[in-house]
């Protein structure tokens, strides 16, 4: 279970990003969503341990990890899938994968994780994590390096940004399966409907501030018709109401 | 061969015991074995230290060890090493040099090796330099490879330093006829106040032949570097060359590549990178649970792989 109380994040000394942050999470799949530039991607960084909050509490599992590095949380059991995958000039993505798994593995086990993510395994583990990869096949290998790591809280920032349509019933199946395997709580950033659909529970914020927090029944009905309204949750529901 | 010899072929050559085919070890200034094969002939040479290898035309498939492993302290060991390749053949050569050193004295190797490569052969060529014993004791290699590519002909080089080695002056000229292509793929690591200076001289002289020079490295501690690369293009022709550097602590890297364009339709391109880790490689591999410390180890091994 993952707990914020009271969280706050104040950038360089002056910009409020988050305000007073509470919120408790134990479901399966929990949907942060909201418009661009509200704080979205900062409150993952906030549990990932990549920012430190100003103010306030994260408890995960009851164990305090405000001040944690992000080691010491990922060793807890946070993984963090990033919205811009990072590149590493002669780091192969079997080594990332490797690394991800904390042990040594069997390239058929790393393979497993590829083809998981749509990945055809045989063409992918031993390509360079460089430039040469496209943003969509980095997007799948972060995911797949989550799916490795196998941990009980797993935060994805925009994870279906670069993936194509045809693979997006895919994505939902992989965590899906995640959830099977860690039956930890899955944290996604995102503005698809199709993702709010599937969670349990649905975050919204807003200006730095929980604006709204329920089941997805409570909450998609009324951002879709907030964002009929001219309320604009987020461009890609407003497009697709059109 | 004692025990410390034998690790330092196994770091350079990869070798635990005699190779399969053609090899001269040299050890201590000395010839220590040496194979010819019915298509390899490896002969001294009479004037100045060093040998002659001729390898027949046609000759594919076969490959070539010339280790060179220094032990003793206060040896200066230079050596002049000459390969005449044959028309169409497609051959290995695996050279190194290991010093092992803690006898306070200075240790050094100076190997001089020209290739004639014949009209349409293949050459890979592997060469790596390692040194190990105390802090006290330098170990120093000076390496100079010279090139002649005849036309049609294609030799890639991998060039490899990443410990040990205190003071390095690697010299590395070719001569490209048409068609003919070389490829160099540098990497050096040096790390306490240990100096490598890497110099590229590459003439593009035939119709349609190309270069690509690719170094990287990494300068930890208060270590000092200097990549410096000239291609000339004197006919139409692709060079390429990229320096690739990170430093780490107070170590310091110059790049000073130089492009001539003698022909209309050279193709030359240069770039240099220089820069201390990304933070956000350290961060993506601190979130897969590694400290710091074994993020930076992970991301230096990668980059020099």
């Amino acid at each position: 279970m993952l707990e914020l109380k009271n969280v706050g994040f104040v950038a360089d000394g002056e910009v409020e990003i988050l305000k007073d942050v509470s919120l408790t999470i134990n479901e399966r799949f929990v949907a942060i969503t909201g418009p661009n530039g509200g704080g979205k991607s900062t409150l993952a960084k906030l549990i990932a341990g990549i920012y430190e909050p100003t103010s306030g509490q994260i408890l995960l599992d009851g164990v305090d990890i405000t001040h944690m590095s992000i080691t010491d949380r990922a060793k807890l059991g946070v993984s963090y899938a990033f919205q811009q995958p990072v590149r590493f000039k002669g780091l192969q993505v079997r080594d990332l994968i490797r690394l991800a798994a904390g042990r040594k593995i069997t390239i058929t086990e790393a393979c497993n994780y590829l083809s998981e993510v749509g990945l055809c395994a045989r063409d992918y583990i031993d390509r360079e994590v460089n430039a040469s990869l496209s943003g969509g096949e980095l997007k799948r290998i972060e995911i797949a390096m989550v799916l490795a790591r196998g941990t009980k809280l797993s935060v994805f920032d925009e994870p279906e940004a670069g993936i194509d349509l045809w693979s997006f019933q895919n994505l939902i199946h992989v965590f899906e399966k995640m959830y099977e395997e860690t039956r930890g709580s899955i944290l996604i950033i995102s503005h698809q409907e199709r993702i709010l659909n599937i969670a349990d529970k649905i975050v919204v914020i807003r200006d730095g501030e929980v604006t709204k927090y329920g089941t997805r029944d409570e909450i998609l009905p009324e951002l879709l018709e907030s964002a009929d309204a001219g309320n604009v949750a987020c461009d890609v529901l407003t497009q697709k109401i059109k | 061969m004692d025990e410390i010899q034998r690790t330092l072929l196994k770091e350079v050559a990869d070798l635990d015991a005699l190779p399969v085919g053609a090899y001269n070890i040299r050890s201590n200034g000395a010839a220590a074995g040496r194979n010819s094969t019915a298509n390899i002939e490896i002969v001294p040479k009479e004037d100045k230290p060093g040998i002659e290898i001729y390898i027949k035309p046609g000759t594919k498939k076969e490959s070539v060890h010339i280790p060179v492993i220094i032990t003793q302290t206060g040896l200066t060991d230079l050596v002049y090493n000459d390969f005449y390749i044959g028309e169409d053949c497609d051959v290995t050569i695996i050279a190194g040099c290991g010093i092992h050193n803690c006898g306070g004295e200075l240790s050094q190797h100076d190997g001089i090796h020209t290739f004639y490569i014949g009209k349409n052969s293949k050459l890979r060529y592997v060469e790596k330099h390692y040194g190990s014993g105390d802090e006290v004791s330098k170990r120093v290699m000076n390496p100079t490879t010279i090139v002649h590519l005849d036309e049609g002909a294609n030799m890639e080089m991998e060039t490899t330093q990443i410990a040990g080695i205190d003071d390095t002056d690697r010299r590395t000229e070719g001569d490209l006829k048409a068609g003919a292509m070389l490829v160099v793929k540098e990497k050096i690591l040096t790390t306490g106040v240990q100096k490598a200076k890497t110099y590229f001289n590459v003439d593009l002289n035939g119709e349609g032949c190309s270069a690509n020079i690719i170094s990287r490295s990494v300068a930890k501690e208060n270590s000092w570097q200097h990549f410096d690369s000239r291609i000339n293009g004197n006919a139409p022709c692709a060079g390429h060359s990229e320096c690739d550097s990170i430093i780490m602590d107070h170590g310091c890297v110059t790049a000073s590549p130089q492009l001539t364009a003698n022909d209309i339709d050279a193709s030359l391109i240069h770039e240099a990178a220089i820069g201390k880790i990304a933070g956000e490689q350290l961060m993506k591999l601190m979130t897969l649970g590694l400290t710091e410390k074994e993020a930076e180890e992970q991301i230096v091994n990668g980059f020099l792989k």
